[in-house]
């Protein structure tokens, strides 16, 4: 290890506590704990989710049609792609390849970018068809399908509120990997001191968590019309 | 365990490269598995693998395989709040319909 390595560690072992490692865990497991409101957060927009589903189902299932299945599938494998990239700057950091460090974490904003791109393409879809719940709101394939458009609104509203929060996360992570890009090409973190990399890392994937089941549930419940 | 090598587990770099094929294929066999009419199955297949490809990204990609078992225990404990929430609002949205109400 080289001597600045063990500078970047002394410097960064808050007095609080006894080592590295107790740092560290410390710092991934507050982490976690953070996650875990993040999850009780998403939860309540899944739950009402469910609820809603369960009552204006036929409903949903008119809302979903109107979902481009190819877009949210591609979307999805973006963000997977992201999480490797991401993973593997992690892994980078814990080497201390931080020149590849920086790359990976570099090709995850892309990736995310791209995500939100692709997302904004399909936002702009609904909006010039009126899919925004509101005033304006129109959906004329309803009397056909025998549902209301009352109750199609309250499929798109939740499709909204759920991919609108999703994305705000995407832009606040890539607000994070952008820091930490930063900090790292700066030479800040080395293989004892990498913890904010791990974390904002745990934070990339868990916003594609929530993704993994948000696909499914808004695109995908049920191809019926034979697409 | 605690005072062995400190340093955290580093995984290969291979085995996040298959894990990340596996999520790969698992969203294109979702896909596929959506145009195929199995009627209430079709939620279940769809929820069962995204739930594979949520547990491959907790175990591997959030290091959960590799953290203390105080980290696993909290996420574990997020579950089941997770699984609460959402069980217990359904027991009354889902029932609400069994019990006739005379006065209506």
């Amino acid at each position: 290890m080289a001597a600045s390595d063990i500078e970047i560690a002394e410097h960064n072992l808050q007095h609080h506590f006894a080592d590295m490692d107790q740092q560290r865990e410390t710092s991934t497991f507050g982490m976690w704990l953070f996650l875990v409101t993040e999850i009780m957060f998403f939860g309540g927009l899944f739950c009402a989710y469910l609820v809603y589903r369960a009552t204006y189902y036929q409903a949903f299932v008119e809302g979903s049609q109107t979902m481009n299945i190819w877009l949210g599938a591609t979307n999805t494998a973006v963000l997977i792609c992201s999480s490797l990239s991401m993973a593997l700057a992690v892994r980078c950091a814990q080497l201390d390849q931080r020149k590849m460090m920086v790359i990976l974490l570099i090709v995850t904003m892309l990736f995310g970018a791209a995500f939100l791109g692709i997302k904004a393409v399909e936002y702009h879809e609904h909006w010039t068809h009126h899919q925004f719940p509101g005033p304006n709101f129109q959906f004329e394939g309803a009397e056909a399908g025998g549902v209301s458009p009352q109750n199609v609104q309250i499929y798109f509203s939740l499709y909204w509120a759920m991919t609108g929060l999703h994305a705000l996360h995407m832009v606040i992570g890539i607000g994070l990997v952008t820091w930490i890009t930063i900090a790292g090409a700066r030479g800040r973190y080395s293989a004892d001191y990498y913890s904010p990399v791990e974390n904002v890392g745990l934070y990339w994937h868990f916003v594609d968590l929530v993704w993994i089941y948000l696909f499914p549930l808004l695109y995908l419940i049920s191809k019926k019309h034979g697409g | 365990m605690a005072s062995e090598e400190h340093r955290q587990h580093v995984i290969s770099s291979s085995v996040y490269v298959g894990i990340w094929a596996v999520l790969m294929v698992l969203t294109g066999v979702t896909v596929f598995a959506s145009f195929i009419e199995l009627g209430d199955l079709n939620i279940v297949v769809a929820l069962v693998i995204a739930t594979i490809k949520a547990t491959l990204v907790v175990l591997f990609f959030m290091h959960l395989y590799y953290s203390s078992k105080l980290t696993k225990v909290t996420v574990v404990a997020a579950v089941f709040f997770l699984f609460l929430l959402l069980a217990l609002s359904m027991t009354d949205y889902l029932t609400r319909h069994w019990l006739t109400n005379p006065m209506r």
